[in-house]
């Protein structure tokens, strides 16, 4: 059970600096910032729902669907495109049908792109959820993916 | 002040106990790149050797002494013996390692890497005299590696706050006064005289001022920022505190990038010990200094890292720059003064005030004073995190300290997507602000990108545009509009569909950007597109004349091919191959049907890499569509 958004709310201040840091706890708890936790805030910090989506659109971090069992990030930084970074991502999009920034549809996986991940020595890495893997090859990928499910 | 005295003597006793080093002491690179490569796994290796011989020794978890491609590094300081360091570490090699070490009671020649003390030991050479470091100066990075980041007392023990100390005894005006002598300039890229944007701060009327410590990392393949706060974060919220001194702020804010969850979870328990020791609160050491440090989580902006979209985005806002002046140093955070410095000028300053000025202008060179931490990475044999004196030549960096490049070199990449690409004819230039800018380049923060001959640079300035035009905030047109035209035109470069037009047409969207836009972003997104047609024109011209990728990197521009008379017929790639390209009966040479083959790289890997292949697939420019 995730904790409820009301507890979330009485952690912080009601100033409007707050917005962001509400923003991360919540999507931290439920995965994702939902239309209810929307409304929540925005009673609570006294600004309006327009407000609240133009600031979480913004920013890459913040997501407004039910996020898969697990996400994994390729990292598309300088060093990682040099060293084939794209080429790992092109080969996910096809293997799991969707496109960057979507969910499987058995919510098995998330794939993202992800800007550095500031292993560029490492170069080409994924991150898997917590986990970063490094000096990745299109197949050794293809078969550490089957170690998630 | 007597308490924290107190505190640092009985640091400094235990330090010293650490260094006679009665018990064995084995220490393990845990940044994030170490722990990328398995350093934590090796952990574990090391309690069940312990365990297994009923040994005991002390385990530490350090950060990153930089040379990135030797991870894991597992090093092993015997009592009365100098510290061994071990590179590209592994179980099988890790048992090899202890086993000499503790039950044959000599460090593993063959595999050691370099040794902490001072001449030859059985061998093995000086870790200082390894050809990546020699060339290499440390003052950002002294402790890096050396000491346990989570541990205050270590930092304490090894001159820690000292600097801080000193500062505090002195007028701020004198502290400001220092970092002007020490000739020091902003390391986030710009190289604005950090002693200036202080005094306008200093000066500027208000109750309340605001220091921010710039951690929000954003260029792609720089990590400099996050070694230093993993490896060691209290050098950096000790410079916090002298730059809240100097500059007559209370509060300190310290922005980083939500991307670096280690070195979040690393500042905020030094930060937690600073409280303990009484180095934040009310007035510290009995001063009438109080200051208090926050940590804000970047949300995933790119632009966030411009100081006025910075500055935003720690409001609740969207992280859009606003146009200056006024500057953040007389009007920045909620109105009130405000200075943001990057991480790593924090760093440098506790050495600079511990050490006086005069000895931090000793490095660097006239107008550029100091030292400068990169990362060094891309096609080159020894990446890793390093720092030199500014003046130093491209060439140095790239052959002295990276080894090379395993293939022909092509161009070096300075200052991330803000940067600008150099050709081999700059090798020689000195890495300083200026002489960067003018071969239209930056500093930027440091990342320093290198690209041999399998590097298509067309790609790379789409790449680069590409990641700037996703980041662009909006807000100004000639950014929003302009880098969108840029990067459509490249698209169509490397889609082998480019006319020598467009050649002109990317050149003035590029001036014109340059000139229009807002802030740092849009003013300097161009300058990779810029900088690759000025000195790799040519690359340019065969994408579009011949339709030809030389580098073979541009899909709509290559194709693969099988050899007949190198196939083995292993089957390897038929295996790997997702869309059934590759057909073949075993023992056969296979064939594979272009019109299905969507380029992904699986048969090329599989079929250099595994051994009953034969090296048989090619990439190869595509026969020419007529």
């Amino acid at each position: 059970m995730p904790e409820s958004i009301e507890r979330i709310l009485g952690r912080h201040g009601r100033s409007p600096d707050e917005l962001i840091p509400i923003l991360q706890d919540v999507q931290a708890a439920f995965g994702y910032i939902g239309e209810p936790s929307v409304k929540a805030i925005s009673r609570y910090l006294r600004i309006s729902e327009n407000q609240i989506y133009g600031v979480s659109s913004f920013y890459a971090q913040f997501r407004f669907t039910e996020p898969g069992r697990h996400g994994v990030k390729v990292c598309l930084g300088t060093a990682c495109h040099v060293r084939g970074g794209a080429t790992l991502l092109d080969m996910l999009e096809r293997g799991l049908d969707i496109h960057c920034g979507e969910t499987t549809e058995d919510k098995r996986f998330d794939l993202d792109r992800v800007a550095c991940l500031g292993c560029c020595a490492l170069s080409p890495v994924v991150q898997i959820d917590r986990d970063i893997y490094s000096r990745m090859t299109v197949n050794r990928l293809t078969e550490l993916l089957k170690n998630y499910e | 002040m007597n308490k924290l005295i107190r505190k640092i003597d009985s640091a400094k006793g235990k330090w010293e106990k650490l260094r006679e080093n009665r018990e064995p002491i084995i220490f393990i690179g845990a940044a994030s790149c170490g722990r990328a490569a398995g350093a934590l796994d090796l952990k574990e290796g090391i309690k069940e050797f312990l365990n297994e011989n009923k040994l005991s020794a002390k385990v530490i978890e350090v950060g990153c002494i930089g040379p990135c491609y030797l991870e894991p590094l597992v090093d092993i300081k015997m009592p009365g013996q100098p510290r061994v360091s071990y590179n590209n570490v592994n179980a099988k090699t890790l048992a090899r390692i202890l086993k000499s070490h503790f039950l044959d009671g000599a460090p593993h020649q063959k595999l050691a890497l370099g040794h902490f003390g001072k001449g030859e030991l059985n061998g093995i050479p000086p870790f200082y005299e390894l050809p990546m470091l020699k060339p290499q100066v440390r003052v950002v990075l002294r402790n890096c590696g050396l000491i346990d980041p989570e541990e205050i007392d270590q930092y304490l023990a090894v001159d820690g706050y000292q600097g801080f100390m000193k500062a505090i005894k002195m007028t701020p005006e004198d502290v400001i006064g220092t970092v002007q002598q020490s000739g020091i300039r902003g390391r986030g890229g710009a190289g604005f005289p950090t002693y200036r944007k202080w005094t306008v701060c200093r000066n500027s009327p208000g109750e309340q001022k605001y220091l921010i410590c710039n951690a929000d990392e954003g260029d792609p393949g720089a990590f400099m920022n996050r070694s230093l706060i993993e490896s060691d974060p209290h050098a950096v919220l000790e410079g916090m505190l002298i730059a809240g001194y100097a500059i007559g702020a209370s509060k300190g804010i310290v922005y980083i990038r939500a991307e670096y969850p280690l070195a979040i979870e690393r500042l905020k328990r030094a930060i937690g010990q600073m409280r303990e020791y009484g180095l934040l609160g009310k007035n510290i050491l009995g001063s009438d200094f109080s200051f208090e440090i926050k940590i804000k989580e970047g949300a995933g902006a790119f632009v966030c890292g411009e100081e006025t979209a910075l500055i935003g985005s720690i409001e609740g806002k969207r992280g859009m720059p606003r146009s200056r002046p006024p500057f953040p140093a007389i009007s920045g955070l909620f109105g009130c003064p405000t200075i943001i410095n990057n991480v790593e000028t924090l760093g440098t300053l506790p050495n600079i005030l511990r050490n006086g000025a005069e000895w931090y202008t000793r490095f660097g060179k006239e107008g550029n004073r100091g030292t400068k931490t990169f990362s060094l990475v891309g096609k080159i044999r020894r990446p890793g995190l390093i720092e030199v004196q500014l003046g130093t030549t491209l060439r140095e960096i790239i052959f002295d300290i990276g080894g090379g490049v395993q293939k022909p070199f092509k161009a070096i990449q300075t200052g991330g997507p803000s940067g600008g690409c150099l050709s081999e004819e700059f090798l020689d230039l000195t890495v300083d602000y200026e002489s960067l800018a003018s071969a239209g380049s930056i500093m930027g923060s440091g990342g320093l990108i290198i690209m041999d001959e399998d590097t298509c640079i067309v790609d790379v300035a789409k790449y680069f545009l590409d990641f700037t035009q996703k980041e662009s905030c909006g807000k100004c047109v000639p950014c929003r509009v302009g880098t969108r035209h840029m990067v459509e035109i490249l698209e169509r470069i490397t889609n082998g569909e480019g006319t020598p037009d467009d050649l002109l047409a990317l050149r003035t969207l590029g001036d014109t950007i340059k000139k229009g836009a807002l802030c740092g972003l849009g003013q300097t997104a161009p300058n990779p597109v810029l900088t690759t047609l000025r000195y790799f024109r040519n690359e340019y011209l065969e994408h579009i004349k011949d339709h030809k990728c030389r580098a073979t990197v541009c899909k709509s521009l290559i194709e693969y091919r099988v050899i007949k008379e190198k196939c083995t017929g292993c089957q390897s790639c038929v295996r790997v191959c997702p869309t059934g390209a590759i057909t073949g009966p075993r023992s056969e040479p296979h064939n594979l049907d272009a019109s299905k083959c969507i380029k992904c790289r699986s048969c090329y890997e599989v079929c250099r890499y595994e051994a009953i292949a034969g090296d048989a697939i090619v990439i190869r420019t595509a026969e020419k569509k007529s």
